[in-house]
């Protein structure tokens, strides 16, 4: 038995994943009746019907008459570039304030592209908290913490 | 005549300078992310949501809105001139766009696509002011089961009318309902899927679940590529186009508009599908037809109409039913329910100064990006020089920022982080992303109206087929997904979506 859509089989197994994930944590719920709906009972349902269309998808790609399809190349560089300097401003901020967490992100994640240049890096970094700050902070007055606290304190 | 009072009041409203200047703003982000590629109206409407916090309500929707159907006029400007569609309303415009700039009749294209999308947004915006009232009325006759119903139809309806795999864009459906309830449960305050996190008892929140599948996920998918691309952008003069192409226009301008503004309407529908209709029947039609591909004018002027057409016009459903008929619509309601805005027909008597001046804001949206559409060209191909690489952190910057905004915590970052990861495995896997935002909007909605109808009908299951109204919705979602199975029309769906 051969895999010959590829894509649409990692689909229908990620479907069906899903589907079980919801489905069996909304056993956990009231189900209730019809007339009188707990909080399982949709979430369940619905769970279940993902699994089918799941299962529907992967049988589906095994068939003959599927389009042949490889599963493309992940680019998991980029993939955790991106991630990481997200997830890096995230821990940063409430230590160091936005304006240095722009900084570190624009840093870390222009670093994930092949065309890498410091200082045009750095140009864009300073326009980009120019910007900002001067939309977020002063035009909407959104609440950051904008310099690092041992600096304000 | 209670239209005219209607739109005076809107004009009224719409004049003031607060909510000129947003939808100026509106107007020119919008252009420039249509002219950008890499970033759409629905990552942009996400991104731009929290900031409007800060706005009333009217100003945040005109300005949202202007960025929507903006990017419409924006898209057809990089499609014509480098022949990279900023939006994928804008795919079928680069067809023949591109090969009029290729034989150096650049400014010609783009003037017909500015003329042809005025005119088209003007029409339908007044399509959208007739068609109000009346739709209100009918809205008031549904019930939970008919609502719950007309969401059926609307997210079938959705795929359906879009490319890809049927099933998978259903499942992606199934998976943004179950997606939506994540949180607590209104009916009884059970706290579902929380797994007693704290920032989870509201839900996920849709500008993260937005941002991080098509803002993070985007730009993870751009960063692989590497590309080169021959461009048009010092030769764009000569504006004015001869009398010849001035009668040939007007023909597909019409028709591109009248499809447009139908197919908007429909849930699933939206500028990508109409201008795609739009240039397949132009072609059938069009005497001209065998130009189309080479440098047709008619295939610049109708699928531009088409798209702005149905960009107004998808603005009924979610105005006059609380439906949004696309992804942008729904984020549009996200919108409107962060100002306490609840989507729906009493929206029109309840807020008729919003309803009517967003109506209003419309014509002077259109009007603005006609005149900074064409005169504004050489600007707006200038950003298209800026790299990538340094367009992308940027993208991440606002996203991040605005994502923080929404509720103060890094949670919220996280989770949008974890969600373009998620998102970057639906592309690899070819799994469509708008059809999961439609159903995570409206999950809540769904069961909310599912309840009430079985509570109303002890338990029932039949009122949603012996309800009249709500019967001949359901039969229509299924006649939609069966026409679809037909090998037929399977084929024309296909061949409608890859370009020869």
């Amino acid at each position: 038995m051969k895999i010959r859509n590829k894509p649409d089989f990692a689909a229908g197994l990620m479907f069906i994943a899903f589907g079980a994930f919801f489905a069996i944590l909304a056993r956990g719920y009231q189900m209730g009746t019809a007339a009188k709906m707990g909080s399982g009972y949709f979430p369940f349902w619905l769970g279940v019907v993902l699994c089918l269309l799941g299962l529907f998808v992967l049988v589906r790609s095994l068939a003959s008459s599927s389009e042949e399809d490889g599963l493309a190349a992940w680019d998991w560089k980029s993939v955790l570039w991106v991630t990481g300097s997200v997830v890096l401003f995230a821990i940063l901020l409430q230590y160091i304030g936005v304006v240095l967490s722009i900084m570190v992100l624009v840093f870390v994640s222009a670093m994930a592209s092949h065309e890498f240049h410091w200082k045009q890096t750095l140009i864009n970094a300073i326009i980009l908290i120019g910007i900002a700050y001067a939309a977020f902070v002063w035009f909407l007055k959104l609440q950051f913490p904008v310099w690092p606290p041992f600096l304000t304190n | 005549m209670d239209l005219l009072s209607n739109l005076s009041l809107g004009f009224a409203t719409a004049f003031t300078l607060q909510n000129l200047l947003y939808c100026f703003i509106g107007c020119v982000l919008g252009t420039l992310i249509g002219v950008l590629p890499g970033l759409g109206p629905i990552a942009t409407i996400a991104m731009l949501l929290p900031a409007t916090y800060a706005l009333p309500p009217i100003a945040a929707l005109i300005m949202l809105a202007g960025i929507y159907y903006g990017a419409q006029y924006g898209g057809s400007t990089t499609a014509i001139l480098i022949n990279i569609p900023g939006e994928s309303s804008s795919v079928v415009t680069a067809i023949d766009g591109y090969q009029m700039a290729r034989k150096g009749r650049a400014g010609v294209a783009l003037f017909t696509a500015g003329v042809g999308s005025f005119f088209a947004g003007c029409v339908a915006t007044l399509v959208l002011a007739a068609f109000a009232a009346p739709l209100s009325e009918l809205a008031f006759k549904f019930g939970p089961a008919e609502y719950f119903s007309l969401m059926v139809l609307g997210l079938i309806g959705a795929v359906v009318l879009a490319s890809g795999s049927l099933i998978k864009a259903i499942a992606m459906i199934v998976l943004g309902l179950l997606m939506g309830l994540v949180g607590t449960d209104v009916n009884s305050g059970t706290s579902r899927y929380a797994f007693d996190i704290p920032q989870l008892t509201d839900g996920l929140g849709f500008v993260v679940v937005a941002m991080g599948v098509f803002g993070f996920a985007e730009i993870m998918a751009n960063l692989e590529q590497k590309e080169h691309r021959e461009t048009f952008l010092s030769k764009v003069t000569n504006l004015w186009p001869k009398k010849e192409d001035f009668k040939r226009m007007v023909g597909p301008i019409l028709r591109g508009t009248l499809l447009g503004s139908i197919l908007g309407i429909l849930p699933g529908g939206g500028a990508a599908l109409a201008s795609f209709g739009a240039y397949s029947l132009e072609k059938k039609v069009s005497k001209y037809g065998h130009e189309f591909g080479k440098g047709a004018i008619e295939g610049v002027a109708a699928p531009e109409s088409a798209n702005n057409a149905a960009a107004q016009t998808s603005f009924i459903p979610l105005l006059t039913l609380g439906i949004p008929p696309n992804a942008v619509m729904a984020l549009m309601v996200g919108a409107m329910t962060i100002h306490n805005i609840q989507p729906g027909p009493q929206v029109m008597t309840s807020n008729p100064a919003l309803f009517w001046g967003l109506i209003a804001s419309m014509w002077i949206g259109n009007f603005m990006l006609i005149i900074l559409n064409l005169p504004m060209i050489g600007v707006w191909v200038k950003l298209l020089t800026i790299p990538y690489r340094h367009m992308y952190p940027a993208i991440l910057v606002f996203c991040c920022i605005g994502v923080y905004s929404v509720n103060n915590t890094v949670f919220d970052i996280y989770l949008t982080a974890i969600y373009g990861i998620i998102g970057y495995v639906f592309m690899k896997f070819k799994c469509e992303a708008p059809p999961l935002l439609l159903g995570f909007v409206l999950g809540p909605m769904m069961e909310e109206n599912f309840r009430r109808a079985l509570l109303l009908s002890r338990g029932d299951f039949s009122v949603f087929v012996t309800r009249p109204l709500s019967g001949c919705l359901l039969a229509a979602a299924l006649f939609l997904v069966f026409i679809v199975m037909i090998p037929a029309f399977k084929k024309t769906r296909e061949e409608a979506f890859v370009e020869d």
